[in-house]
């Protein structure tokens, strides 16, 4: 689907992946997060190519796909913890502060079955601010959220990016993002 | 490999509390366990001294559709709703996180059936020497089926409708497990040592734990794509 592509993100950039439906935005990004192997080619972090060591370079991404990979019968907390858990250890508290942060900490305590399609991606975004990795990869990150919700991604994003922090995202429409280098990569 | 040791713990932890909330998926093999046992009497006879010569047999039988029944779930629903990629990308091994998941599995699909065999073995007129013999065979026997299981779900999470595929995959290669796990049954009701048949039993079960996870895990890098 994607062929002739080339390209460099150094630490501290955003890159907005953009084109029409169809055109391998998602694709793309499955083949940065190391899910989709590449015919050609092949994907570096620090110089290295991925697949030499595939934990090492997980651990340091964030992936956020379609799908917001909740777990219906657990609460909005044990799904956090449990997300992040996997990855690290937490410390008390650190959970419920994420929550809090993307705004959705009164319903804590809620299984995610109950929550509303934006406050699900919300939830989703609080496991990629917590998984605290360098590289994030968002798939049209904006989806089902409301203004306010909008606002406080790309409010993220651009802490995430001032921060050294790099990330890349696909996205139809990117709202206003208030970050000092911001790359268009448009496939077509 | 601390941080590993702790992921495989918390995501068996998180299995077993899903099955906990989702008691149906729990209960179902064991429902499917004991309806059929006690279907055999009724259609055959309620002689135990006939009941007495196919109850190895039946009790392994009703237990392998059984365990095999719960295996679909195994990592579908973890495909579907994208937690797949996630346990994919956490940087942890994913040959152990093959394993937690296969254990949780076991514990909350085999570990009912293990728990609810002797009961099911005396209807069935096992005299009381022979039930250890059912429990142990069982118990391998599920485990085999779980570890085996693992791999033929990992590949056919991607199928729609992948529940006969999997099938096909799993009980040819569970057919030795049944073989010498019914043979151990019947030879405890007989009277005799059942020693040689569960050894064997056992040797197939280390044989299919330490193998298995390292195939689930390369079929799910396959079906995750």
């Amino acid at each position: 689907m994607l062929r002739g592509l080339s390209f460099a993100v150094a630490a501290g950039e955003a890159v907005h992946v953009a084109g029409p439906n169809g055109t391998g935005k998602t694709t793309l990004l499955r083949v940065l997060a190391g899910l989709l192997a590449p015919e050609q080619g092949s994907v570096r972090w620090g110089g290295r190519a991925i697949v030499e060591d595939r934990d090492a370079y997980s651990g340091s991404l964030s992936y956020l796909g379609h799908d917001n990979a909740l777990k219906a019968d657990l609460s909005a907390l044990e799904n956090l913890e449990f997300a992040t858990g996997l990855r690290r250890e937490l410390q008390a508290g650190e959970a419920g502060a994420a929550l809090e942060r993307v705004g959705i900490a009164r319903c804590a305590d809620l299984p995610a079955r109950a929550l509303s399609a934006g406050q699900r991606r919300r939830l989703a975004l609080a496991r990629v601010v917590l998984a605290l990795t360098p590289l994030w990869l968002l798939d049209e990150p904006f989806t089902n959220l409301d203004a306010d919700g909008t606002a406080l991604l790309a409010g993220v994003v651009a802490g995430h990016v001032a921060a050294g922090g790099l990330v890349l995202l696909a996205a139809h429409q990117l709202p206003e993002l208030p970050v000092r280098s911001l790359r268009r990569l448009e496939l077509a | 490999m601390a941080s590993a040791l702790r992921a495989v713990l918390l995501l068996y932890r998180r299995d077993l509390l899903l099955a906990f909330r989702r008691r149906e998926q729990v209960l179902q093999p064991v429902v499917f366990f004991v309806m059929v046992t006690t279907l055999f009497p009724l259609a055959l006879s309620p002689e135990l001294a006939q009941l007495r010569q196919i109850a190895g047999g039946v009790l392994w039988v009703a237990a392998l559709l059984a365990s095999l029944l719960a295996l679909e779930y195994l990592f579908r629903a973890d495909h579907e709703d994208g937690t797949l990629e996630q346990l994919l990308l956490s940087g942890q091994p994913l040959v152990l996180l093959a394993a937690a998941r296969t254990a949780a599995h076991w514990t909350i699909s085999g570990l009912p059936l293990v728990v609810a065999s002797p009961v099911l073995a005396v209807t069935l007129g096992v005299p009381a020497p022979a039930l250890w013999t059912v429990a142990i065979s069982l118990a391998l026997g599920t485990g085999i089926l779980s570890a085996l299981g693992s791999v033929g779900a990992a590949l056919t999470v991607g199928v729609r409708r992948g529940g006969t595929l999997l099938s096909l995959l799993v009980l040819p290669l569970a057919m030795p497990a049944l073989i010498f796990g019914a043979r151990a049954v019947a030879l405890a009701i007989d009277g005799g040592g059942a020693r040689g048949p569960l050894l064997l039993l056992a040797a197939l079960c280390v044989l299919a734990l330490t193998l298995a996870p390292f195939a689930t895990a390369a079929a799910l890098r396959i079906s995750a794509e």
